[in-house]
């Protein structure tokens, strides 16, 4: 029987080219069938779309603030109106002090991050490579995220008196924790059937990493460095409130400052500048990269369309992390 | 439940399917003699003492170069093991498994790297065989054109049907340089008109690349469609219960009397297998 099977492996049978073109045929029309393009939308209406319901939110918060300030709840000197506090931070863009404040700020908030992306992704790294090392400090990490940053300052404080270090050793035990649990998590996530096809592939020890455990971690990981960047946001306020070191203009030290002048509308205009940078940078840093994460992998959703639309999408999720 | 087996003998050697993989591509047709699969008296036990479990029984199975071997069975048949062992990826307790030139696994799933495209999937085959980088996108299309899907190149699986996908892991399959395909219900999750068509085109690529194949599926009448001998496996533990060959041309359809009269025999048989678990 073997040798006459491996003829008859060989042969076309009685089929012969007109069945091969039939079979090419039959392959082209499921392809047809099975791919119905999404119609993109012109891009003015994409943009659009995404745009109102941000702007009708914000609409909403300034006209319930207006009407609180209308009902004459507090004082005007307290509570200022939008117009007000619009004002004055349309004045502030064109001094040099607030820019001051805002770089100063920013280059502790990017070193803070960046150090917490070394320590907590060598943290990370370390723990999922090692059984030992997950169970001993597994837990520590998740305990450490739920520690309110603010209860470190007076530790802080002892250790580096009031000086910039101080401030970073906050930040950097605000941001590590989520970072390295984002790390961990994301390894963990990592579908066992992609790991074995890098194994059947040929892919062992850093190749397996480089080619599989880190792309399809990644989603994963980049939701905690985002978690990661708003506890370092959170914590550095915090530390520019309570250490105010002399000599040297922050976001943080100028809110102080608005307080201790009663200064309300200077005061809530700092706020909200912290609140556009901190928007600003999760959705344009994170949110771009996100972004092109997830739709590279089909688990990006665009707020759009028909019920057909959506259930194909489910599936689609389904499938692109499917085991 | 304790399967102590006097056969299980620790000090054979396990021959992995790496030795032969080693062998370059040329050195295959020389011993076209030689079986491309050889599976001798192959035992494999999972866990040790009491809760030992024994998954293969002295299994013996030969595969001849560019032979269409199916496997059959009922759940615990130790189908994936049996694959698994073939592959590579697991050792056998005792017996010995050599697979002639390199060995290509696909699973019920394409399990195609989400974020790569259908080419880049191709690609990272051809990466790991260390194909010069320049080379290897042209090889990938050259092969994605086998599976007629040139044109969907650089869609990302997302943006594929469940058949597409699979016949993108079957070219990175091939972009392995398999000369053995081990398959491992690959159509079970697909739709009948797809599984039936991809049954063709299987069977034509298979056919132009000369590869040797074993497929798994619980599916008898698709092992009847595309074997050209089915074996039945018993289950726990998993032994070669009966063999089937399939003395039908090539290119048969699936709705043939031929292939349901194939069909019947092996279901009669597994039948009998399955009832014997009953109690």
């Amino acid at each position: 029987m073997p040798a006459d099977t491996v003829l008859s492996a060989h042969s076309n049978g009685h089929g012969g080219h007109g069945r091969h073109d039939e079979l090419d045929q039959e392959l082209a029309g499921l392809d047809h069938l099975d791919l119905h393009e999404a119609s993109r939308r012109p891009l003015g209406l994409r943009v659009w779309s995404a745009l109102w319901p941000k702007l009708f939110a914000v609409g909403l918060v300034l006209a319930i603030w207006q009407f609180v300030v209308w009902r004459e709840w507090k004082p005007r000197f307290v509570l200022p109106s939008p117009a007000d506090v619009g004002g004055v931070l349309w004045d502030d863009l064109f001094t040099a002090d607030l820019w001051r404040a805002v770089g100063h700020t920013m280059r502790r908030a990017v070193t803070g991050f960046a150090l917490s992306l070394v320590i907590g992704g060598m943290i990370g790294v370390a723990v999922t490579r090692s059984k030992v090392l997950r169970v001993a400090v597994g837990s520590m990490i998740t305990g450490l995220q739920t520690m309110p940053s603010i209860a470190w300052f007076p530790l802080a404080i002892l250790l580096f008196k009031i000086s910039e270090e101080a401030i970073l050793f906050v930040v950097i035990l605000g941001a590590a924790p989520s970072i390295a649990n984002g790390i961990i998590a994301g390894v963990d996530s990592v579908p066992p059937i992609l790991r074995r096809v890098g194994h059947t592939l040929g892919a062992r020890g850093l190749g397996l990493y480089r080619e599989v455990v880190i792309p399809a971690a990644m989603p994963t990981v980049l939701t905690g460095l985002k978690q990661g960047w708003a506890f370092s946001w959170r914590s550095l306020m915090a530390g520019e409130l309570l250490v105010l070191i002399p000599g040297t203009t922050s976001l943080g030290a100028r809110l102080q400052f608005a307080r201790e002048f009663s200064d309300a509308e200077g005061l809530i205009a700092s706020m909200v500048v912290i609140f556009v940078i901190g928007v600003l940078v999760d959705s344009l840093v994170f949110g771009q990269i996100e972004r092109r994460v997830l739709s590279k992998r089909g688990l990006r959703t665009e707020p759009t369309s028909s019920p057909a639309t959506v259930l194909r999408r489910r599936e689609l999720v389904r499938a692109a992390f499917a085991r | 439940m304790t399967i102590l087996d006097p056969h299980l003998d620790p000090s054979l050697e396990p021959a992995s399917a790496g030795d032969a993989a080693t062998d370059p591509r040329g050195g295959v047709a020389a011993s076209a003699s030689a079986p491309a699969v050889r599976i001798a008296d192959v035992s494999k036990q999972f866990g040790t003492g009491p809760s030992a479990v024994l998954a293969l029984d002295r299994v013996s199975l030969d595969v001849e170069r560019g032979e269409f071997l199916c496997i059959v069975g009922a759940s615990g048949c130790g189908k994936s093991t049996l694959l698994n062992l073939v592959a590579g990826l697991d050792a056998p307790s005792a017996g010995t498994v050599t697979a002639q030139g390199r060995v290509a696994l696909m699973f019920q799933e394409a399990a195609l790297l989400p974020w790569r495209t259908a080419a880049q999937n191709v690609e990272l085959a051809l990466k790991l065989r260390r194909v010069p980088r320049a080379e290897r996108r042209a090889q990938a299309l050259e092969l994605l054109s086998l599976v007629r899907l040139q044109d969907f190149a650089d869609k990302r699986p997302h943006e594929l049907s469940g058949g597409m996908r699979q016949r993108v892991a079957l070219a990175r399959a091939l972009g392995q340089g398999a000369d053995v395909l081990l398959m491992d219900e690959p159509f079970g999750a697909l739709d009948a008109i797809t599984r039936d068509v991809l049954h063709d085109e299987v069977e034509r690529v298979g056919a132009e690349q000369q590869l040797t194949t074993i497929f798994v599926t619980h599916n008898v009448r698709e092992a009847a469609r595309l074997g050209d001998r089915i074996v039945l496996l018993s289950s726990r533990p998993g032994r070669v219960a009966a063999e089937f060959g399939v003395p039908v041309e090539r290119l048969r359809r699936i709705e043939s009397p031929e292939v349901s009269a194939i069909a019947a025999d092996v279901t009669v048989r597994l039948r009998e297998e399955v009832r014997r678990h009953a109690g």
